[in-house]
Formats: C-alpha cells, structure tokens, sequence
C-alpha cells in the first residue's frame, strides 16, 4: 500500500491561513490503513484544526467528510454537492489522491495533509516498511524476493558494497543491508549461482523520469 | 597473466612486467589552489608507480578527480582517476571518461562511492544509475570495442587501464571472493583492497581469490594504511564502516607511548607490506597514508621498494 505521513501541524495551519470554510476529506483507501487518512484522522485533524483557529479568534467552518478511495473518480464525484459550502479542500490522501481531487476541481484549491512516503507494508500495527521503488522492471527473481532498488541506500544491482558490517547498512547501525538479506536468501532457497550472474546497467525509462506512467488494459477501453 | 600492455599506463606496464607495484593516493584540496595539489604531488613524487586521486571521498565536497589528475601530470607523475557512482549518470560518467584520457590520464577507478549521508550535503540526490560492476563493464566496452554503452560508435577511444576496490573485511564475508569475480568478469584489470590490518582474514580471502584463479586474471594490490596514532586507530575500528582493525592491533597501538605511536603505525605498515608479499598472488600493495603523504616514502622505503623500478 501507499504510505501517508501526517505533515506538521504548523505547516498545515499555515496553507490553509487565508480559508474560512473548508472540507477535510479523508481517504478510504491505504491511508486508512495506515491509520493517517481515514475517517478518524480527519475527526481528530478536524478538532484541532477548529480548537486552534478559534483560539486565534478566526474561527474555521469545516465540513468533514470521507470517501471510498480519492484517486478514483467515481467516489470522488460524491463531495460535488458540498463544492457550494466551502473555499478549499485539504485532503488527507496520499499525492496521487490529492492531485486526482484538484484535477477534478479546477476552481477549488486542493492541499495535502499528509507526506506520502513509501509503497511498503505493515510490520505490525502502526509499523510501516518500506518495499518498493515502483521501478517499473521488477528483479525479484535474481534477488531472492527482497528488492536492492528499495532497500539498498544505493541500489546497487550486483552485490553489496563495501560498507556492509554485521549485516546493517554503512548508513545507519538500525538499517538493514539488502544485501545480505539477499545473500541469506539466495543461500537458504540453493540459489546462490543468481548473485554470479552480472546483472546490466538498468533501463531506467520504466521509472519515474519518463513522465507520467500510464498503465492501460485495452479490453477496458471500449 | 597477459604481459602485453593495452595502454600507455605506467601503472600497467610495471604490473605485466611482473614488478611489485606500489601506489599511493592524494586528496584534493577543498578549494581550488593547484599549489595544494603540487604541495603534495612533490612529496609524494617517485616514491609510488601512481597515485589515486579520490573523487570526493566520503562524499566531501573537493576538487575533481579530473583536474587534479591533470596537476598531477603536469608535475611528472602519473594519477589514477579516481570515479564513483554516487554523483553522475552515465552521461556524464562517459563524458567525463572522455575527457580524461583526453588530457592525458592512463588509469582509473571504478568505485560505488560512499553514501551521501556521511558528507558535507547529506541533502543532496545521490545518483547511482550504475554500479561499480556495471561501471567496469562500460569502460572496457568504450575503450576496447570503441563503443558507448548505448552501442554508438566512439571515433577515439579513451584508452585506460581499469582499477577496482575489493573490501575482503566487509560482510558477508562468504560473497567477497564471488564478488571479486563478478568485477573481474565484467573486466576489470587491476584491484586496490580496502586497509588491511587484519592480515589473517585477508589471507583467508587471498587463498579463496587463488583458489579460483583469479589472481591469474586481476593484478590484486593489498591496501595498507598507517596508523598515525592509537587514537585514529579506535576510530578506524568504531568509526568506518566495513573496516577491520583486531583486538590486538588496537592493544599493540595503545600499548605504545604516545611519542612513539606514530611510529609504531608505520612499523606495522611495514610489516603489513612485508607480510603481503610473501602472499600468493599478490602483485604489489596500495598505500593510503591518509593526510600523512610525506611518510609514504619512508613506509615504501622501510619495505625496502625504493627506488621503483623504470619501464
């Protein structure tokens, strides 16, 4: 899933200085899971946001509101009917959420509540890890199922560098280095003939600095 | 090993005549005084075959590689570039390995580079778009089938005879020997090992490396550094990822007096060197005296290889 950060309280006060009436949205999606956009984080946001501007005796009207996912059209139609009551939207989904409502509605100033950080997952609860890289040209295969691209602070592709000590990153004594994860990996599965093998220079068109990705399943598009 | 040189490298020649190689390394300067660079080229000059010349080591902000390398030159001695992955792509990476054989320079380095975090601009966008392997295999592409790595024809080659580093002390230590191989596979002509203080392990991954035959396919260098005292050699053991300084070599540098630790430090460089040569398929060693060129000389002297040999 997508990993939402909530910003600092002061900066999110701060984007919405010159508002009055806005819409708080919540996320039904990823966020929710990782418990920073769903329906309670925009109750707890909301009440904060209310007790501060009214402490500073510029109260702030705020509608809340949560829908089924923001980066799909569909759900996001569900908030036209309150577009009348108010000046500004700040999401509390991640950037593709947020950027899918402002698309939408082009008159209304949309802002992020939330940094949205990793594709990853949860180690337990409240405990989210970073996984992926949306690289676009998956190597799992050659590295025992744990991605260099992601998780090496280099992302070197043939082995780890010389930094490794006792199997943490020359970066950080808590970060682990991926490629002794790897390495253990390979070993444990009889796979250790895929670290000899020299992988190429990556084709990076299918990562982020290509433009915008689009992914189109041509059977849909009848 | 092949004795016929592909390139005009002093560096190259000294190794396929079968010599016993000796190589040093020079910072630049955080600013952009030559006199710097000819200060420390004049102390280190005819006491090594060639000199390292780090690019932006631990990712401190310093003059490049390139120009330094040039200086070098132009004091009469012979620079390896020095070229890590973190802070250019491969456009610039091939650009720039056009322009130094263009002026001049015969070898370089292919080196990952350490991470940005430990610099002076922990802010900065590291790069890696390739690795060190990957950088190997580039320019063996460029310089013998005169080709970009995107497959576009290059009209004069740059012709350099290509280095690595190996670290036998990082983990884990079972992929260092496979890793080696994967660096040779992919081309690579000479290696400088990370410092060596822990000679037993290191002979543990020399008897791997012959084991499989690829000191008959790489010239290794075995890296020494001295100690300048006991202090630097608690930090080198606590402070600097992937090095390996034992137990008993921090208890022999605290057990001397402190007037006298300087020296014990090169005594063990010394030694370090005498031991590595007595090793098989050892072709010369790497000495990094870091901020303390001038007693490059004495070590190289002490291990009595001085004067080098003319090729």
């Amino acid at each position: 899933m997508v990993i939402g950060e909530r910003k600092p309280f002061e900066e999110i006060v701060k984007m919405l200085n010159d508002h009055k009436k806005i819409l708080v949205l919540g996320c039904g999606g990823c966020v929710t899971v990782c418990l920073t956009g769903g329906e309670d984080a925009v109750g707890l946001l909301s009440s904060q946001l209310r007790m501060f501007r009214e402490k500073e005796n510029n109260s702030l009207d705020i509608t809340e509101k949560t829908i089924e996912r923001q980066c799909d059209p569909e759900y996001i139609e569900q908030i036209s009917d309150i577009l009348g009551q108010i000046d500004g939207i700040l999401s509390l989904a991640c950037g593709a959420g947020v950027q899918f409502v402002a698309e939408r509605y082009p008159g209304m100033p949309v802002y992020p509540a939330l940094n949205t950080t990793f594709v990853g997952g949860s180690k337990k609860e409240g405990y989210y890890v970073e996984r992926c890289q949306t690289c676009g040209d998956c190597k799992l295969f050659y590295t025992g199922g744990i991605c260099p691209i992601a998780r090496c602070s280099k992302s070197l592709l043939n082995g780890p560098c010389g930094g490794s000590t006792n199997g943490k990153c020359e970066i950080d004594p808590q970060v682990d280095c991926a490629w002794q994860l790897i390495i253990d990996r390979l070993k444990s599965l009889n796979l250790m003939e895929r670290y000899e093998q020299i992988i190429e220079a990556n084709d990076w068109r299918s990562s982020r600095d290509g433009g915008p990705r689009t992914m189109i399943r041509e059977d849909f598009q009848r | 090993m092949n004795t016929e040189c592909v390139t005009d490298s002093r560096l190259e020649k000294i190794l396929r005549a079968g010599h016993f190689a000796l190589t040093g390394e020079c910072g630049p300067p955080r600013g952009a005084d030559t006199e710097a660079v000819r200060k420390k080229c004049r102390i280190l000059k005819d006491k090594a075959d060639a000199f390292n010349i780090t690019d932006n080591q631990t990712s401190v902000v310093r003059m490049s590689s390139i120009a330094s390398s040039v200086i070098m030159m132009q004091e009469g001695m012979e620079p390896v570039m020095q070229m890590v992955c973190r802070d250019r792509n491969r456009i610039a990476m091939q650009s720039d390995i056009l322009g130094g054989a263009a002026l001049g320079i015969k070898n370089m380095l292919c080196l990952s580079g350490d991470h940005q975090r430990f610099g002076d601009h922990p802010q900065a966008k590291n790069v890696f778009d390739l690795d060190s392997i990957q950088l190997i295999s580039m320019v063996r592409k460029m310089r013998d089938e005169s080709r970009f790595l995107g497959g576009e024809e290059i009209k004069t080659a740059p012709k350099l005879f290509i280095g690595a580093a190996a670290n036998p002390f990082a983990d884990p230590f079972e992929i260092r020997v496979p890793r080696l191989a994967k660096k040779v596979a992919a081309g690579v002509e000479f290696i400088q090992t990370q410092c060596i203080f822990n000679i037993k392990k290191f002979s543990e991954w020399m008897k791997q490396v012959v084991d499989r035959g690829l000191h008959e396919k790489v010239f290794i260098l075995g890296g020494v550094t001295p100690f300048k005292s006991f202090g630097m050699a608690r930090y080198m053991a606590n402070n600097v990822p992937g090095m390996d300084v034992p137990d008993e070599m921090l208890q022999r540098m605290k057990g001397t007096p402190k007037e006298s630790q300087a020296d014990e430090g090169i005594k063990i460089a010394v030694e370090t060197i005498q031991q590595l040569r007595e090793m098989k398929g050892i072709a010369g060693v790497h000495i990094m005296a870091i901020e303390w060129e001038e007693k490059v000389g004495e070590i190289a002297e002490r291990a009595g290889l001085l004067p080098r040999p003319t090729v």
